[in-house]
């Protein structure tokens, strides 16, 4: 994953290693795999075998006509191997890379996480799920797993490329360890969780290298269709074969069609251009998905990807940034506002999360309030916890406490305060417009309301936007409640939300989405995130979540960053827009092979079909080997758009359709007419005909 | 230009007025929901439930369905046969003609129980009243039947979610008969004699010619002949012609016309009552019953559109459908018209042939009627091969290059541009589901049509409705043009001779039933092959439609958004268009190049 930038074509490495595979892909088992060119590989063949047989004396046509004819079948052959070898380098080198990090180590087995002493090394290969082993500082993970005692930082770069360290700790989201990262610094005992072969490395070696690769179901599809064309094509031109002999007969002249010019006429027709670069695109969509570093399970999912119309994004990272800035000093009870920013301030100061830092800032902005230091020994900061859900600050006997509205309540009353209705007003206004309500108390007495706003990313907005237009509704999971997910959700201009989020609360959504025909993707990391990841069409688990997460989703991000979602549909829509594109690209050029081939076959038959020959091509054999040679190069030509996908916008499916057709469909037809022409031209220049 | 194109519009116009109610009708009637004739036909639908013993609410699996279906067509197939192999010693020939040889049996019942109506067989000559009532007449309304309730078993899944069910076969047959064409037919047989068209039970009527004629002892009519009829010797320019035999005498034949031309019209069958069909002076004897002839061609395939997007709640995709055959007709009908008004170069050279129309019918008027001129008989020409009817009012064989090459070409496509009754319909969904395979994956979604997702078990079965009629094409013809003994039976030399070979089995393959007249298809191998491709091009649709209907039934509706492909836009029709023409050029394009192609480069050049 470290080479994202690097293209295929540029790294020598993966060329010399592709060129190679072409000509290993030769055999005719590999061949069979795709039906299209074996046709071709059975003609490359034919052709040889004629040619052998014209040098013997039995002529079909001349020796050097049937000769160029093999010669360029065969490279048509290879140019499609090629496509794919190139399409499955990038994997190679990256599996390479990964098997590296995959040796067998030393394991310490443990029987249980008490007894740590009791030590016993096996190798890392020999582990069983359900064994427990230690890892310390410096030593490699031998087994993918669940931490259950301790804590760790882990350097994951093998599998992530990403060389800053990770924490990884016993119970909650950040529980599951992979075998083949390091352990940086302290311990952690973990629990096996698979054994040697069904790794996640294993698993993840398997699917960059395509060795696992099944060929989708739209892809099958897609394949019975040029099959079927193909069908049409073989019967098209055998029957033109005795056409040809009952005109001749007729005519009273001798048979003009000769079988090498039919072979060519069937490899030009079949759809060979799709057919040598369908499997290229399927990989290249899987690798481009690797390079964004999404694992998925399988090729079904990204194809799944383009379908989907809902996604279910987590607000928190995806649609906002992960913290709340303080926004506003709200003050209540005819306190004055800088009263309130002093006493936010100072119980602040020792706060180092996001949103105690923002405080500090914003009073220091508003009103100049400088930090101070608190130093002494009456000076006591109460920290943030989750039974108080307030923090503060106690020196020379004044409490400063601030909290969630309910909790300083609560606190304030208890101890004789009062709360008052301008200060449940604030909190409820506050928390309409999408805030977060954050009460300050001082010595019992309220002072005001911290407004802590959520910031809604850049451009988001407009990504929604863009969303919709595709017919993609974005949906938002929080926690927050309704009043505040509504606002944040109208300010992202995200289409519905999920408020006050459970896991049910999420199932059922997906349920009921599902239920009225829709596809939903989503992303989570929890062990309760499991049930909807697994009821979800596309599930991308974080790498960073729970190893029960990983299992339920169908990719795992290994960035575990939200916004992947958002790539994952693009990436596969692009998939699915190449192979049309290239369908539509291959079936139009049909249309000017005709008009070189045609009239070449049939002109000393019926010279009026010289009408047909509008590109003016030099001779009949000229004509039949400059399309045969274009049917070849078109194949070289596309590998990178095949490599690359074919350009994708965020606009409704017409504007889309009508896009490509105009370059896919039009260019299809005009192309190989331009360019046919060209080869004819070079080739009458050079005398070659 | 005006004036001229004005009944082209008229008959169009008049097509599309009637076919619309008539589609809301028959939707109505397929639902089993009350329509105004409902207290009429309803009580004979229940009887007929009782008598054949089926439950009208009790749907069957595709399975069963595609079974009742091939049983019952297989059924009337072996009838078929046998009766023609029997006729002799049967009742009902009165003519005493003899039993129909084994081939040429199996090639009529495989060409009436496919809805082709090809006609290997010399009509009044070769069939007995038995064969012609009992079997001819019952398959031409059974067989028309057929088409439309497969299509029905087809709309009906598009709706159903997660169904195992797709209707009842004998439901179906019988709405259709009892609800549709029986009284449809009756209303239009009964048009057709109060404008002239014969319909008793006469036996034919000797009346005496004008004037005689001279024949010689081939059969041909001698031209400039001087007839003595005092002597009884025929003289040419002086000399006196032996063995010639002056005809004073003309037999009509006669019979129960009417009835059969409605059915034949209505339900794309085509085979005429007549040897020359429309063409004939009592089967279609003037401008009022050719209206009524050549609208019954094209009115019950044209409604079936407006009643698919009635049925499947989904108006506009109905009028879509609707839109993409009525364009490519339109431009068909065009080309077949300016081709035949503006003749030939050689026609037209020096005013050889007037070719205007303005004061009588001028252009390429060989193998047409006076009466029809070039206006009806280029309408009627483009309607038959584009219903897969083959009913003619003018020889096609005599069409210029170009106009000959439409109405083989709208064959070769399939037959979907209107099409059969039923099967031109079901045949263009077909073509419909290639059309979002392929544009579906365009704009970055796997394919749906209809809210239905298109996976590989649909593709399979849709590719091979779509390319059944290349491959029936391809294959016949590409076989008979290596049998030496096809060569005898063309009427003409050169790339005309090849056109006749094309045309006949771009006939049966897309189950129409015309053909270029010179053609002889009476022999053996002939009878036999062309039998086999209409088999094959008319079950394995119906095979593949069936399951992708048991299929798309079991599946549940996927919602529409912004992303999924609009199939009601007019880029949708464009591109369903160029979809059926591409596959039908990227078929043809070789054959249709050594035939007409060749032959009009050949005139102009």
């Amino acid at each position: 994953m470290s080479e994202k930038t690097k293209s295929a074509f540029t790294d020598k490495k993966i060329l010399s290693r592709a060129l190679k595979d072409s000509f290993i892909k030769l055999s005719p088992r590999t061949q069979s795999q795709n039906p299209v060119m074996f046709l071709v590989y059975v003609s490359a063949v034919m052709t040889t075998l004629l040619w052998i047989a014209a040098l013997f004396g039995i002529r079909d046509s001349s020796v050097g006509y049937t000769f160029s004819i093999a010669v360029i079948l065969w490279f048509t052959v290879l140019f499609a191997n090629f496509a794919e070898a190139i399409a499955e380098g990038r994997g190679k080198a990256q599996a390479d890379s990964l098997r590296a990090s995959k040796k067998d180590v030393e394991a310490y087995k443990i029987e249980s996480a008490e007894k740590k002493e009791s030590i016993t090394a096996v190798p890392s290969s020999s582990l069983k799920k359900g064994d427990i082993v230690i890892v310390k500082a410096g030593e490699q993970i031998p087994a993918d797993g669940e931490v259950i005692d301790g804590a760790a930082s882990v350097d994951e770069s093998a599998i992530t490329g990403e060389s800053a360290p990770v924490i990884r700790e016993s119970g909650g989201d950040r529980s599951a360890v992979t075998g083949g990262t390091t352990v940086l610094s302290d311990w952690i005992v973990v629990k096996v969780t698979s054994e040697a072969g069904e790794s996640f490395l294993d698993k993840m070696i398997a699917m960059v290298e395509g060795a696992t690769r099944k060929k989708t179901p739209n892809e099958i599809a897609l394949q019975i269709f040029l099959i079927a064309l193909s069908i049409i094509f073989i019967l098209v031109t055998m029957s033109l074969y005795t056409y040809s002999l009952f005109s001749a007969k007729l005519a009273g002249v001798e048979n003009p069609t000769s079988v090498t010019t039919l072979i060519a006429l069937l490899v030009c027709l079949a759809p060979t251009t799709i057919g040598a670069l369908l499997s290229s695109i399927g990989i290249a969509g899987m690798s481009r998905l690797n390079q964004a570093n999404v694992l998925a399970m399988s090729g079904r999912a990204i194809e799944a990807a383009g379908d989907v119309d809902v996604l279910m994004l987590d607000k928190t990272g995806t649609i906002t940034l992960g913290n709340r800035q303080a926004s506003a000093f709200v003050p209540v009870d005819g306190v004055s506002a800088e009263e309130l920013a002093d006493a936010a301030q100072l119980s602040s100061l020792a706060d180092e999360t996001p949103e105690g830092r923002s405080i500090v800032v914003l009073a220091k902005d508003r009103f100049g309030i400088r930090a101070r230091s608190l130093s002494g020994k009456d000076v006591e900061f109460i920290p943030f916890t989750a039974k108080t859900r307030m923090s503060g600050v106690n020196y020379d006997g004044i409490e400063i406490r601030k909290g969630a509205a309910d909790a300083v309540k609560e606190y304030v009353i208890s101890n004789g305060g009062t709360y008052s209705r301008q200060c449940e007003e604030t909190v409820r206004k506050i928390a309409e417009q999408g805030g977060t309500p954050l009460v300050v108390a001082k010595n019992n007495k309220i002072l005001g309301v911290i407004h802590l706003k959520d910031i809604i990313k850049d451009g988001v907005k407009e990504k929604f936007a863009d969303l919709r237009k595709m017919g993609i509704k974005t949906i938002m999971i929080t926690g927050d409640n309704p009043l505040t997910a509504a606002a944040i959700a109208a300010e992202a201009g995200v289409d519905d939300f999920l408020a006050e989020a459970t896991p049910e609360g999420k199932l059922k959504m997906i349920r009921d989405f599902q239920a009225g025909g829709h596809m939903v993707a989503m992303t989570g990391d929890g062990t309760n995130d499991a049930p909807a990841l697994a009821q979800a069409d596309v599930a991308v688990a974080m790498n960073s979540g729970t190893q029960a997460a990983k299992e339920a989703g169908n990719m795992v991000d290994l960035d575990s960053s939200p916004t992947k979602l958002i790539e994952i549909v693009r990436i596969g829509k692009q998939l699915l827009m190449t192979r049309g594109s290239l369908t539509t690209f291959s079936i139009a050029n049909d249309v000017a092979k005709y008009f070189a081939i045609i009239p070449a076959l049939f002109i000393g038959l019926y010279p009026g079909l010289q009408a047909l020959n509008i590109m003016g091509l030099h001779s009949p054999q000229s004509a039949v080997l400059s399309a045969i040679i274009y049917n070849a190069l078109i194949i070289v030509a596309l590998i990178p758009l095949a490599l690359k996908g074919v350009k994708y916008r965020e606009v409704s499916s017409g504007k889309l359709l009508t896009q490509n057709l105009l370059i896919y469909g039009l260019g299809g037809i005009v192309t190989p007419f331009v360019c046919i022409k060209i080869i004819d031209v070079l080739l009458t220049v050079m005398g070659l005909v | 230009m005006i004036k001229m194109v004005l009944p082209y519009i008229l008959y169009l116009a008049i097509l599309v007025i009637l076919a619309f109610p008539l589609g809301l009708y028959i939707g109505k009637v397929m639902n089993g929901e009350k329509t105004m004739l409902s207290p009429v036909f309803l009580p004979f639908e229940k009887a007929v439930y009782k008598i054949i013993k089926v439950k009208a609410d009790e749907e069957m699996s595709w399975k069963k369905y595609l079974s009742c279906t091939f049983l019952f067509s297989a059924a009337g197939l072996v009838f078929l046969t046998a009766l023609q192999m029997l006729q002799a010693y049967l009742p009902g020939n009165p003519q005493r003609l003899p039993n129909v040889p084994w081939d040429l049996s199996f090639n009529t019942a495989a060409s009436f129980v496919t809805n082709t109506n090809w006609q290997a067989y010399t009509g009044e000559a070769t069939l007995s009243y038995l064969t012609q009532s009992l079997g001819l007449t019952v398959q031409n309304f059974v067989s028309a039947a057929t088409g439309i309730a497969v299509l029905f078993a087809l709309i009906r899944a598009f709706n159903k979610v997660k169904s195992k069910v797709i209707g009842n076969f004998w439901v179906d047959m019988t709405r259709i008969l009892i609800h549709l064409l029986i009284p449809l037919n009756f209303v239009i047989a009964i048009c057709l004699v109060a404008g002239g068209v014969v319909q008793n039970f006469k036996p034919a009527e000797t009346v005496s010619l004008v004037e005689p004629i001279a024949v010689s002892s081939e059969g041909n009519i001698i031209e400039d002949a001087v007839i003595d009829m005092d002597t009884e010797t025929v003289t040419v320019n002086g000399e006196i012609i032996d063995n010639a035999e002056i005809v004073t005498e003309q037999i009509v034949p006669l019979g129960p016309a009417a009835s059969q031309i409605a059915i034949k019209q209505t339900g794309t069958n085509g085979g005429g009552y007549f040897g020359v069909n429309s063409a004939h002076p009592l089967e279609n004897p003037n401008n009022f019953t050719n209206i009524i002839e050549m609208t019954g061609l094209l009115l019950i395939p044209a409604a079936l559109c407006f009643t698919f997007g009635r049925n499947i709640r989904n108006k506009k995709q109905g009028t879509a459908i609707f839109m993409a055959m009525f364009l490519m007709l339109v431009v068909s009908l065009g080309v077949i018209a300016v081709s035949e008004q503006s003749a030939t170069p050689q026609l037209s050279q020096n005013g050889a042939v007037d070719i205007s129309a303005t004061m009588q019918p001028g252009g390429n008027m060989e193998g047409k009627e006076t009466r029809f001129g070039i206006t009806a008989s280029s309408t009627w020409a483009a309607y038959t091969t584009a219903a897969s009817n083959g009913s003619v009012n003018s020889m096609h064989d005599s069409y210029t290059p170009i106009g000959g090459m439409i109405t083989m070409l709208q064959m070769q496509l399939g037959e979907v541009i209107f099409g059969g009754v039923g099967c031109g319909l079901y045949g263009m969904l077909a073509f419909a589901i290639l059309t979002v395979f392929i544009a579906g994956l365009m704009v970055g979604r796997t394919p749906e049509f209809l809210g239905k997702k298109i996976e590989p078990y649909e593709m399979k079965w849709s590719v091979l409705v779509c390319l059944a009629t290349p491959i029936g094409i391809l294959v016949g013809s590409g076989i008979a043009a290596a049998v030496p003994a096809v060569l005898e039976s063309l009427n003409n030399p050169g790339a005309h001779g090849f056109s006749e070979l094309l045309y006949t089995y771009s006939s049966a393959g897309g189950n129409n039933g015309s053909a270029f007249a010179g053609f002889n298809a009476n022999t053996p191998f002939l009878n036999i092959s062309i039998g086999l491709v209409m088999l094959f091009v008319r079950f394995l649709p119906i095979a593949g439609i069936l399951a992708v209907a048991g299929s798309l039934a079991a599946k549940k509706k996927v919602a529409v958004t912004a992303g999924t492909l609009s199939t009601t836009n007019a880029m949708f029709v464009f591109l369903l268009i160029v979809i059926v023409l591409l596959v039908g050029a990227l078929s043809f394009f070789p054959a249709l190049s050594l035939g007409p192609l060749a032959e009009f480069f050949s005139c102009t050049f």
